[in-house]
């Protein structure tokens, strides 16, 4: 099988984030970046997907050029064949999708594309489903289980209420990953040592065919969510705290 | 024709409360007011709720196919030629308005919880970094797509008033997939990410049977969602789709009880917007008190029961 998989370099999970003063962007100083957690589990389930099909697996990052730091790391340390990074900064998510998708089809060939479900800075849920429109192919979003035989794949998703089903549908499509979906695995050192001479392509909008054109929408006004009242303690043995509770949630809050 | 489309999400014909949430928004933000039904729903009833004019597309999209849903949408909008669409932030509509945003080559903001006009532009306030930051994403092209997590407006009640309904001609042309099986959860009453009030409990529950005993009896006195730390999810206490936090449900209830949980950011990611936070605790450092608008420390053990009473009898 030939396999993709989109990659975003995020600002780490546990990074303290804060807004920088024009309140537009964030303070990038002190703070260290990697792989966008469920983007890790894309990576791992197309590795999963290699070993039991066989194939080769190609990455594609929209981002800037230092990027090849996380993604020999994150990415080609654990198995991912090839790297292609598109140095490029859109403006929206529309503009990162039509990127990729244009990466994609300039190497073309792909069965299935990987991605996470979405991105841990922007948490936007948009780029996996906007490539699949672009590319004319079949989705499948927030996914937990996956299995393929033939051109046809299986998967099992999430929806509201708890409830999960499985989908069959005809490759090529993106499948967009879920927590739960697999284990991710770390690098070994002999392995990153390895990623070092893997090929990992930095190339402009221009070497993939792609236009992320003008952006559709801006981000801005930045700021930490509006501070909560202040709480009160609420003291005594369990059941008079328990009994005050109750009267303060109906009587003063009014939500019982 | 201009305006705001609402797409409002039904559950076998009763139209689910985001619907009337996202049809009272969008009668503030001003202008007209439309909605969209895919499949068999009272549409008409909607104008009870602020839409002058409701456009549905028949066919079966219970059974979950985001390519035919994203087709239907696609002729609604159309038809109705809206500058915005809402849709609530569910599983099915994350799937679906991403594609038609790249459709129409346009912008979305994605679960949102404020919406405004601004120079006659959609403005949407919306959490990004797990929650510990605000954004507003201004969109300049037409139509404007966003997705609105629940619980985040008013609901208007009905005044009764019925509108015209526009039944819209679509057809696929979306990659299609097929739902094979539905796998329903075993202990699950009311939906965790629409409940309007959550209890939830976190690794201090010790084990599934007590989680079971102490905070679904909880949760079926009050009437409220069951949702869990990413801790109790992992250790198996509450299934993976209970988690709350930024790898589980965002949810906004006006009621949140956290039980027997610390409060990491993960955590906090998912709940923080809740109306009400209570914080149940036996460790007084927990920052989950930080958060919290009433907070008893405790041993969870005594107080969740006697909670649990106390509620029985008021």
């Amino acid at each position: 099988m030939k396999i993709g998989v989109c990659a975003k370099i995020t600002p780490d999970a546990d990074a303290r984030i804060k807004v920088a003063a024009d309140g537009q962007s964030i303070v990038l100083d002190g703070v260290k970046f990697g792989i966008s957690d469920y983007d890790e589990y894309a990576i791992e389930e197309a590795i999963r997907t290699k070993e039991k099909h066989g194939g080769e697996i190609v990455s594609f990052t929209v981002g800037d050029a230092s990027a090849d730091k996380q993604l020999r790391s994150g990415a080609l340390a654990l198995g991912v064949d090839r790297s292609v990074l598109v140095t490029e900064n859109p403006g929206d998510p529309l503009g990162i999708a039509k990127l990729l998708a244009a990466a994609i089809q300039k190497e073309g060939g792909f069965d299935v594309v990987f991605t996470g479900k979405s991105t841990i800075d922007q948490q936007n849920f948009q780029i996996g489903t906007m490539v699949a429109e672009l590319l004319g192919w079949a989705h499948v979003t927030q996914v937990t289980a996956l299995e393929f035989e033939g051109n046809q794949f299986k998967a099992t998703r999430n929806m509201d209420a708890g409830i999960r089903q499985v989908v069959a549908g005809t490759l090529p499509a993106v499948i967009s990953c879920e927590d739960g979906l697999n284990t991710v695995r770390y690098a070994k050192l002999p392995d990153i040592m390895k990623a070092k001479k893997k090929p990992l392509d930095s190339v402009g909008a221009g070497a993939i065919g792609g236009d992320a054109g003008a952006a559709r929408s801006s981000v801005g006004n930045l700021a930490p969510p509006p501070a909560r009242p202040a709480g009160r303690m609420i003291e005594g043995d369990a059941a008079t705290a328990a009994k005050e509770l109750v009267r303060l949630l109906r009587d003063e809050a009014k939500v019982l | 024709m201009s305006g705001i489309l609402v797409v409002a999400e039904h559950s076998g014909g009763t139209f689910k409360a985001t619907a009337s949430e996202l049809l009272g928004k969008a009668s503030q933000l001003g202008g007209t007011v439309y909605a969209a039904v895919l499949g068999d729903a009272p549409a008409a009833s909607l104008g009870g709720f602020g839409a002058s004019k409701v456009f549905q597309a028949a066919g079966d999209f219970g059974t979950h196919d985001s390519g035919a849903a994203a087709d239907a949408l696609a002729a609604i909008i159309r038809a109705a030629d809206p500058d915005i669409v809402i849709a609530p932030a569910s599983y099915e509509m994350r799937d679906v308005l991403p594609r038609l945003t790249a459709r129409f080559d346009s912008a979305m903001a994605s679960e949102c919880n404020g919406l405004r006009i601004d120079g006659g532009k959609l403005v949407a306030r919306r959490p990004i970094y797990a929650g510990s930051i605000e954004s507003d994403v201004t969109i300049s092209a037409r139509p404007a797509f966003a997705t609105v997590r629940p619980n985040s407006f008013d609901k208007p009640a009905s005044t009764g008033a019925s509108a015209p309904v526009e039944s819209v001609a679509w057809s696929a042309t979306t990659p299609t997939t097929k739902v094979v099986e539905t796998l329903k959860p075993e202990t699950r009453g009311i939906d965790l990410a629409t409940a309007s009030k959550v209890v939830a409990g976190g690794r201090s529950l010790k084990s599934k049977e007590s989680f079971d005993s102490v905070i679904r009896t909880l949760g079926e006195v009050m009437g409220a969602g069951v949702g869990a730390s990413r801790a109790a999810t992992d250790a198996g206490y509450a299934d993976h789709s209970e988690q709350v936090g930024q790898t589980g449900q965002t949810v906004a209830p006006n009621l949140y009880l956290a039980i027997g949980i610390s409060g990491a950011i993960q955590h906090l990611a998912g709940m923080r917007t809740s109306k009400v936070i209570v914080a149940i605790n036996k460790d007084p450092e927990a920052p989950i008190f930080q958060h919290a608008s009433y907070g008893i420390v405790g041993d969870l053990f005594e107080v969740v029961p006697a909670l649990t009473e106390a509620l029985k009898n008021a």
